[in-house]
Parts: C-alpha cells; sequence; structure tokens
C-alpha cells in the first residue's frame, strides 16, 4: 500500500469554504467522500469487488481509491458475490471493518447464503464475541433503465432477516453522512444507494450531519404523510409541491432506516396528519409498506381518517426499460393515492 | 505402514492419547442421545485420525480454524472445552459455547460449506496485516474443514479460486468419509478426487490416507509450512470413512451394508496407532491401559458436565443479535417479558 497517501488522509479535507462547510456535491461525490474519509479515519476498513479498484466502481463511487489508498485497502476480487460476501465474513473476524461492494442490486442474489445465515448471524452464533461490522454496498432501485436484475428493490427481503440493519439515503447530504455514520457501527448495515439519484447535486454540510438515527422529516406539511425512502423521496416532494397548489398541504417523511424503521417517528407524524401513503419501488406484497401500515395503524389507529394507503411496484418482475414508468409509482398515483385518503369516508 | 517418519514416542503417546479420547467422546455422545442427555448428534467415528492428526498441528495461539458441525476431534486436539462444545449438541446454544476469539476455532457451522469463504477472508487478512508482525514471522494460517459432500457446493470453488488469486494462507481440509448422508463419493465428486481439483486453482495438493495419524500430521505440518512462507493455499484431501451414521437421526441400514463397514473397520485409526506404538517403541499394555482409565473418566466429567448445563437465559435471544441492539427488538423482549411465566 502507498504509506505515504494513507497518512496524507489521515486528517479531515479541508472544506472549499471553511466558514461554512457546505459543499455542491452529486450522490456520486458525496458517497466518494465518505468512503474516502472512512478509509483515512480507521486504517482497518477495507473497501472491495467487482470493479472497484482501478476502475473505481461501474458508477466511480470508489473513484480514486484505490490511488490514494493502495490496493490493500482498496482492491479488485474476483466476480463471485457469494465469495465477496463470505470474504467479509472472515475479514471481520479478523479485526477488519469490511466496505464490499455489489455491483447491482439483483447481484446480491447469488450472495444471499452468506449475507442471511453467515453475516446476519455470527455475532449472534458466537454470543457477541465475533460482532459483524461490514457495510455492504448496494446501487439499488430502479429508474435507469438497465438490464433485467439491475433494478431490484431488496429491502423487505434483508430487513426481514435478523441480524441486518437496512439504510437508503435520498440524497448527497444524507449519502454522505449515513454511509460515514453506517461504516462505524459494530453491526452489519445494507447500505441501498439509490442509483437514479447517483448524478443530482445537492447541499452537503460536511461538518453537521444531524441525528443519524431514524426517520427524518424532509418537508413538514399538515394533510397527509407521504413516507418514502431512497430516490422516492424526492418524487414525494415534487408530489407535495403540486399538491400544495390545490391547497393540500403535505408532509414528506424521509424513512432513511428500513430496519431498524423508527415507530416513533411515523406516529409523531401521522398522528398530526392523520393520513398516511407510503411510497416504494418494490412489489405490493410482503412489501416494507405492509409492516409501515401496521406500525402506523398499532399506533395511529384512534385518529386515522382513512386506512393507509400504499403506492408501489406491482407483483411483477421489474420490467424493461420501456415499461419501467409504469411501474415505479409515478406523480399521478402518488397524486391518487393522496385523493384516497383525503376522500375516505368512514362507512 | 507408511513412508512418513514415526514421530517422537512422547508425541505418538499424545496423539494416541487425543485418538481414544476422541474415540471414546464420540461413542459416549451417541450414547448420551439414546438417553437423552443431548437431542443428537452427528458421529465422527472413524475419521479421529484425520481430525487429531490436523488439530494437533495448529498453533492456536496464531493459526485460526473453521470447523463444521463434525469436528470435535479438532476441537479436541486444540484444547476446546468438550462441555462448551458440545453444548451445541445439547441444544444450547448453536455455535457451541466456547469462545471463537480465544479458542481460536470458529463456531460450530451447520450449513455444508458455509464457512470455508470466512477462511480464505481471515487468512487474506493476515496477508493484509503482514506489517504488523516482527519482520521474519511467518503468517498466521487459516485451516478449514469440508467433506466430499460440500466441496459440490459452489462456495468451496469461489473459496478455492479467491484463495488461489490471493496468495492466501489457507489450507483446504476435505475429509472425504465416503459418504454425504446417504450419497456415496462416487456419485458426489466427478473425477473421483477433491484434491485434482487443486490443479486447475494452480494449488498444490496432497492426498493423504485419512486413517493414518502420522500421515496426516505430517500433511498438515507441510502444508502449514507451505502457508506460513507465503506460499498461497493447499488443499489436503483426507481418506476416511465414517464407520456411524451421517447423525443420530440416520439410518445408514438404508443405503449401505454391513459387509462395507467391515472393511472399512479393519482400517481402524486408533488400533493403527496403538500397532506402531507397539512396534516403534515397545509401549505394553499398562499404558494402554492407563489412557483407558483417564479417558473413561473425562468423558465421565464431560457427562457431568452436559448434564449440569442449564439452558441459557431467555433473554440471550435478544441479547446478541446485534452489537447495538434495535428499538424494536427492545419492544419484543420486554413484551416477551411481559408475558412469560420463566423470567
Amino acid at each position: 500500500m502507498s504509506e505515504q497517501t494513507a497518512t496524507a488522509e489521515g486528517t479531515a479535507p479541508v472544506p472549499t469554504e471553511p466558514e461554512s462547510h457546505l459543499e455542491h456535491l452529486s450522490m456520486q461525490q458525496a458517497l466518494n467522500r465518505a468512503l474516502a474519509e472512512s478509509l483515512a479515519e480507521n486504517s482497518k476498513t477495507l473497501i472491495f469487488g467487482e470493479d472497484v479498484g482501478r476502475l473505481g466502481g461501474v458508477f466511480r463511487i470508489t473513484d480514486g481509491l484505490q490511488q490514494r489508498f493502495g490496493a490493500d485497502r482498496v482492491f479488485d476480487t474476483p466476480l463471485a458475490e457469494s465469495g465477496i460476501l463470505g470474504m467479509s465474513v472472515g475479514l471481520a473476524m479478523a479485526g477488519f471493518h469490511p466496505i464490499p461492494e455489489v455491483q447491482f442490486d439483483g447481484f446480491a442474489y447469488p450472495a444471499v447464503n452468506q449475507i442471511i445465515c453467515q453475516i446476519g448471524r455470527m455475532n449472534y452464533r458466537s454470543r457477541g464475541t465475533l460482532p459483524m461490522p461490514i457495510t455492504l454496498r448496494v446501487p439499488s432501485f430502479g429508474g435507469i433503465r438497465a438490464p433485467e436484475h439491475h433494478g431490484e428493490s431488496l429491502e423487505s427481503l434483508f430487513a426481514h432477516v435478523p441480524g441486518l440493519k437496512v439504510v437508503s439515503p435520498s440524497d448527497p447530504h444524507q449519502a454522505y453522512h449515513l454511509l460515514k455514520h453506517a461504516a462505524q457501527r459494530p453491526d452489519p448495515v445494507i447500505f441501498m444507494e439509490p442509483k437514479a439519484r447517483y448524478w443530482q447535486k445537492g447541499q452537503v454540510d460536511t461538518a453537521d450531519g444531524g441525528t443519524l438515527e431514524g426517520a427524518r422529516v424532509a418537508r413538514s406539511g399538515r394533510h397527509v404523510t407521504l413516507i418514502a425512502w431512497g430516490a422516492m423521496v424526492a418524487r414525494c416532494l415534487q408530489v407535495a409541491e403540486l399538491a400544495a397548489e390545490d391547497g393540500i398541504d403535505v408532509e414528506v417523511l424521509d424513512l432513511r432506516w428500513l430496519k431498524p424503521i423508527d415507530a416513533a417517528a411515523l406516529a409523531l407524524s401521522v398522528s398530526k396528519t392523520r393520513r398516511a401513503v407510503v411510497v416504494h419501488e418494490a412489489p405490493r406484497t410482503s412489501g416494507l409498506g405492509a409492516e409501515i401500515a401496521a406500525l402506523v395503524t398499532e399506533q395511529c389507529f384512534n385518529v386515522l381518517k382513512a386506512p393507509v394507503e400504499r403506492v408501489t411496484g406491482f407483483d411483477v418482475p421489474y420490467p424493461s426499460g420501456d415499461l419501467e414508468d409504469e411501474y415505479v409509482p409515478n406523480i399521478d398515483r402518488i397524486l391518487f393515492g393522496i385523493q384516497r385518503v383525503l376522500e375516505h369516508r368512514r362507512g | 505402514m507408511n513412508s512418513t517418519p514415526t514421530p517422537p514416542e512422547e508425541e505418538l503417546t499424545e496423539l494416541y492419547r487425543l485418538l481414544v479420547t476422541v474415540r471414546q467422546l464420540d461413542i459416549a455422545a451417541v450414547r448420551w442421545q439414546r438417553q437423552g442427555i443431548i437431542p443428537g448428534y452427528a458421529p465422527l467415528l472413524g475419521q479421529e485420525a484425520a481430525q487429531v492428526g490436523s488439530g494437533y498441528a495448529v498453533d492456536t495461539a496464531l493459526d485460526f480454524v473453521f470447523p463444521t458441525y463434525r469436528e470435535m476431534g479438532v476441537a479436541r486436539a486444540m484444547k476446546v472445552d468438550m462441555v462448551q462444545y458440545m453444548a451445541t449438541h445439547k441444544a444450547t446454544w448453536h455455535g457451541g459455547l466456547y469462545d471463537p476469539a480465544a479458542t481460536h476455532l470458529a463456531p460450530i457451522q451447520a450449513v455444508v460449506a458455509g464457512s470455508v469463504l470466512h477462511a480464505v477472508g481471515w487468512a487474506h487478512g493476515q496477508t493484509l496485516s503482514q506489517h504488523e508482525r516482527k519482520p521474519g514471522t511467518g503468517s498466521p494460517v487459516a485451516l478449514t474443514y469440508f467433506g466430499d459432500g460440500a466441496s459440490s457446493q459452489g462456495d468451496v470453488h469461489e473459496a478455492m479460486n479467491f484463495a488461489a488469486v490471493m496468495k492466501a494462507p489457507v489450507i483446504f481440509f476435505v475429509q472425504n468419509n465416503g459418504w454425504a448422508i446417504s450419497v456415496p463419493t462416487a456419485a458426489q465428486v466427478a473425477g473421483g478426487t477433491v484434491a485434482a481439483r487443486a490443479a486447475g486453482y494452480g494449488m498444490p495438493s496432497l492426498t493423504v490416507d485419512g486413517n493414518d495419524v502420522v500421515a496426516v500430521l505430517a500433511a498438515t505440518r507441510q502444508a502449514i509450512e507451505h502457508c506460513r512462507a507465503g506460499h498461497g493455499p493447499m488443499l489436503i484431501e483426507a481418506n476416511t470413512y465414517r464407520l456411524g451414521p451421517h447423525s443420530t437421526s440416520d439410518d445408514p441400514g438404508r443405503y449401505r451394508s454391513l459387509a462395507d463397514e467391515q472393511v472399512a473397520r479393519s482400517l481402524d485409526p486408533v488400533l493403527r496407532c496403538a500397532d506402531l506404538l507397539r512396534v516403534e517403541y515397545g509401549t505394553q499394555a499398562a499404558f494402554f491401559e492407563a489412557v483407558q482409565a483417564d479417558v473413561e473418566a473425562e468423558t465421565e466429567r464431560v457427562r457431568e458436565g452436559l448434564e449440569a448445563l442449564e439452558p441459557r437465559p431467555g433473554a440471550d435471544m435478544f441479547k446478541y443479535v446485534f452489537q447495538e441492539k434495535t428499538p424494536a427488538l427492545e419492544l419484543q423482549e420486554a413484551a416477551w417479558r411481559g408475558e412469560s411465566e420463566h423470567v
């Protein structure tokens, strides 16, 4: 490894405007920054996967990291996802903090045995003596007209597994802070990056990430709560602007953590708005929307004006690019969802 | 008997002692299952030499071992507490109660071939932390066990390929015991041997008589030396025979004959070691009787320990899921406490 560059990275990067800590970054840049700082701050942090080294990853999230930190810290593996994740277990047992990448969501399926049976259980099996501080980065969800198996939404699969935590950022600021936070956790975290949002820029305050546990209110409103994560948060914010023109005041709750789900934040928001619409790209049946609907109903049954509405993908394999816009919840479908909860009348 | 030089008397005596201990514990464990002391067990009868010979070669301060669910002999050779090990078979805790970090024996693994990749990761980690060791110090070595059945799993291929590409200090130790539950090696392993596959990964391999504890020990030491020196992974295939059932729920009478088993019994690894002691060192009956008495006493202590082993507190279910427990899990634990009579 290149010792001298690693040492140079030992201090936090100097902000472009020292007095403000505010930067205009794409999510790709924010994630790259978070990974660089994670490598600099912890000598046990490793990044590996398919094409993450010389190429910098197919989405360039690890761009330049191998040059800066050396091929011991950032390296390419053979093309086998079970191998990547199984190897992560052994590296964690040896005291490392792996941040492996699975190149696309659908490529996590060949590694499911290692993720579920090993990463999710080793801390338990070993009675806490072999923690698994693994952050698995997965470019996730649809929206980029990609081939089959490149647009999957795996959150309910992984959220269902004991021993795993699941998080998804919605914008560059969240991405920067949540990834750094996840990489410091002693437990395995599935980090689902909304690949459709990699290139949109946003303001990142590198000095202040605020609280990084639980959900966050992305937009405050009084009439209805939209609950979303990943790429759907930006879409819900668009919907909120449009609804405002009709006098509907929409609150957007960016769930961020899909395991553990911030049940208290759901209760707080829906107790105020008394109406909830969950929006997700994943298929509807047994999707996370069902869990969220149950949590909202358990906590807010007496104040709810309407059943919790779900605007989701359909129970079909993720379609080809031509049909993608028919599948992923769009503005119209979300507006219809809002309309249904607003117009609901108790029988 | 074999071309391997006979070890010094002290070492051969120790190997014999371990073989008899493991044999006795194994037979006793089946008995304990029949008596209702433990609900199930995976016997290793016939594989004592493969396990003792390899486990004995390990430096437990340095190396790390990745077992399956049938490596009691390895664990005993590594001096792991047998009550804590057997706790998995008493259904006390899946991974056993021994501390993997302290013993350097990974938790008992129920997924066939599940931990082979872990060994590769751990071994590569040793390469990455080479700079933290004193110059001239050899690499710690990962020793991973699997069987002829597990060799069919894709993870084994991925593990061997990763290890060879990364030159990771891993020993792939195959106990070819002839049977994957009911399926014989001929119907499991194309080409007839797992060792032959090593060449495809550019990795050296050794095929060894798995019923010869001296040969297994020598082969394992050779592989450890190879890995320590930084020459990358190595494969050992130890040919042996699972004389007992796959588990205490299995009935080998449905898939193999008593005649087959009788042939295999003639290769008994424990008797062979005893013969070697007599021939090479003129060991007398008094020694064998003393070993037998010691081993019976140890077996009795393990039985007493197992019988005294209480169930873990139910709170342990919640305690070890995460290092940082989630609010949802805390709520579930509180609900369980509130609704349970056992707390």
